[in-house]
């Protein structure tokens, strides 16, 4: 116990002497110029934002982030034999996602691997789908909308929004349901005599799952495009370019960062979506964000949840990455 | 051969706002022609209508003699030059000259020749690799000039480019843009609202003022006979003195002012009786010897010496403000402040406009 009161107390306060000598040195290097951060902000200012943002990001991201990795790499034990003798270090949580329980006659744990690959591949999906409908939109609204225009769109856009999630997810079962209002207007028009299983067809959860992070992507989009001078979409038009061309070569181009950064947003929340998933997926679909919870809350295994949130983690990450590298983009520039 | 460029009743309204009024003009084939008016006075919209991104709400535009309504900017046979020049920051400088050969479909080996012999044009021959935001002001202006040029338009219109750049790098691209339009023989359009750049690179100008055209005219009609009072006020410098005209002779009117009865000539041909203002320029002015009746008495108020010449400035007894210019070759020695003075000027160098409604 005394080693992890040394741990947490310890890190922080090893970061903070780094920054300081790291501080030190570029002084002296001569890489860093102008008056110091303290004599900048003030020391009152200065030392909130020190333990602030410390407590930030130690407190709040990196150590609940290393209690998960560390609790995957353990094996399931009743609270007594924590820290006893059997608590030792082991792979047993990631090999279960791969070959499944120890008993199984199957090879892979094709179960889990499946819902790992459908969640990506869907997700990559629903971003795509959801840059496809908010590039217009967020075109029209960083260029040639008037003020008031904006304005309206805006509202509309965020309004939607006070709705919770749940709310929400639920509101669209209800209308794609069987007996719902679609189908009660398909079924009225004649096109259909059966009611469409929309649910079951998964309709409803990827529509659920794409509206649920739609600001996430209008906004980066907006914000790119609007730093674009209309001149140049001016100067290419006058140039001869068809429309096509002026936002595949001029607008596109110019927007790179904030696409790169809406669709990292959308795909990463896509991914770890819980809500949607829940109420929204079809009986046959498994999604991986609710085997994780199952993990947690129904096998009450939370080594093997943290396994499981872990590996979907990582991958998400490195996926983003290499994502990122194929289009040149560096992670500083989608912050633009 | 048809005109380069025709407005015929052409009108331009935003809501009640009225942008231009009855725009009628004819602009010939290899002309370089100005617009020069002061901000807000239209003359921008007006080369956004002849560019295909405004339509007029009245009137005709014809480029070539084909009317042009209906076809957008990206079919016209015009380039524009944008003040900031709207260059793309993401191409290199060869792929923005190029830009305009790509969209066309001109195959690359063909555009790469043609982009080549127009970096060697505006000198930039080394910077074909470069991006757009390693190059300086001038190369910039260049780069925009040879993207304009590369697309072979009929005519090129220029919205102020040479407002961004400081003074002499202006006035160098001042004659280099007038030796480029030389050299390519096409319709070079300016907007502008320095006269000097107006007057020194102009073939003819039309001075605009509140969405009118006032006056089309080369640089020396515009100068030198202002048919509106904007115009004379508006190009160059212009002590302006307010009378009734009581007498006319010939060519020339004789008005009754507060600083007495004073001549000039009558080109507009006003009658007897009519409310008028009466333009003498700074440098006709001449100093009288005092206790002669010619000419009116001022107070100096400030004498800025200019080398060649020298600025007075007076207070005459309506307590308007006039200026004098005196050249140093008159070998009068220039007063002190405070000092009063007689000035005088020949009719010859006055002259007489109607008075507007709203002066």
């Amino acid at each position: 116990m005394n080693g992890n009161l040394a741990f947490v107390f310890g890190l922080p306060l090893a970061v903070v002497v780094f920054f300081f000598a790291f501080a030190a040195y570029e002084r002296r290097a001569g890489v860093a110029t102008g008056p110091g951060f303290f004599q900048r902000n003030g020391l009152a200012i200065g030392l909130y934002l020190v333990v602030a943002v410390g407590f930030w990001a130690f407190f709040i991201i990196l150590l609940p982030q290393l209690a998960m990795v560390d609790m995957s790499f353990r094996p399931k034990l009743p609270p007594s034999q924590m820290g006893g003798p059997k608590d030792l270090y082991t792979l047993e949580n990631y090999r279960y996602f791969l070959f499944g329980s120890t008993t199984s006659t199957e090879e892979w744990n094709w179960l889990h691997i499946k819902a790992f690959f459908l969640t990506i591949g869907a997700s990559i999906a629903i971003t795509l789908l959801n840059f496809a409908i908010c590039y217009p939109l967020a075109f029209h609204m960083a260029q040639s909308a008037t003020a008031a225009r904006l304005r309206v769109l805006l509202l509309l856009l965020i309004l939607p929004y006070w709705v919770n999630e749940i709310l929400r997810a639920f509101a669209f079962r209800v209308l794609l349901s069987s007996g719902g209002i679609i189908n009660q207007m398909l079924m009225g028009s004649g096109l259909t005599a059966e009611p469409v299983d929309f649910l079951g067809a998964d309709v409803g959860l990827y529509a659920g799952l794409s509206y649920a992070y739609l600001l996430m992507m209008i906004f980066p989009l907006y914000n790119a495009i609007e730093s674009l001078d209309k001149n140049q979409v001016e100067a290419a038009r006058d140039l001869g370019a068809p429309w096509w061309h002026i936002h595949a070569f001029i607008v596109l181009p110019h927007a790179k960062p904030g696409i790169a950064s809406g669709c990292t947003l959308v795909f990463m929340l896509t991914a770890g979506a819980l809500a949607a998933p829940l109420v929204l997926g079809g009986p046959r679909t498994l999604w991986f964000t609710p085997i994780v919870y199952d993990r947690f809350y129904q096998a009450f295994n939370w080594p093997q949840g943290a396994a499981y949130a872990f590996i979907l983690l990582v991958s998400c990450i490195v996926f983003v990455l290499v994502v990122l590298k194929a289009f040149r983009l560096s992670l500083g520039e989608i912050t633009r | 051969m048809a005109a380069a460029v025709e407005l015929e009743g052409v009108n331009v309204t935003f809501g009640d706002f009225v942008a231009v009024k009855e725009a009628n003009l004819t602009i010939e084939p290899g002309e370089f022609f100005s617009f020069l008016g002061p901000s807000g006075c239209g003359k921008t919209t007006l080369l956004r209508t002849i560019s295909g991104f405004i339509e007029p709400t009245r009137g005709a535009v014809r480029i070539g003699g084909a009317d042009m309504r209906g076809i957008g900017p990206n079919r016209r046979p015009t380039a524009l030059i944008f003040q900031n020049l709207a260059l793309f920051p993401m191409m290199s400088v060869a792929e923005n000259i190029g830009y305009g050969l790509r969209v066309r479909g001109v195959p690359r080996h063909e555009r790469d020749e043609k982009v080549k012999n127009l970096l060697i044009q505006v000198a930039l021959s080394e910077h074909g690799h470069k991006k757009v935001a390693e190059l300086s002001g001038g190369q910039k202006q260049r780069v925009a000039i040879a993207r304009a040029l590369a697309v072979e338009p009929s005519v090129l219109l220029l919205d102020e480019p040479l407002s961004a750049l400081d003074l002499k790098l202006r006035q160098h691209m001042r004659s280099e843009l007038r030796a480029i339009q030389k050299r390519v023989g096409i319709t070079f359009i300016y907007i502008t609202h320095d006269q000097g750049e107006a007057l020194t690179m102009s073939d003819r100008i039309a001075v605009m003022n509140a969405g009118v055209i006032e006056q089309v005219g080369d640089g020396r009609a515009v100068y030198a006979e202002p048919r509106t009072p904007f115009v004379a006020s508006f190009v160059g410098e212009n002590n302006q003195i307010r009378g009734r005209l009581t007498a006319r002779e010939g060519a020339l009117a004789t008005l009754d002012t507060p600083l007495g009865p004073l001549a000039g000539r009558n080109p507009v041909a006003l009658e007897v009786g009519q409310e008028a203002l009466l333009f003498v320029r700074p440098e006709a002015m001449r100093l009288r010897a005092n206790g002669t009746a010619a000419g009116f008495e001022g107070e100096t108020l400030d004498v800025a010496y200019e080398g060649s010449v020298t600025h007075v400035t007076l207070r005459v007894k309506t307590g308007q403000k006039v200026t004098a210019s005196l050249g140093a070759s008159t070998g009068i020695a220039p007063p002190a402040p405070g000092e009063h003075l007689r000035i005088g000027f020949s009719p010859e160098d006055a002259l007489l406009l109607a008075r507007p409604e709203r002066h």
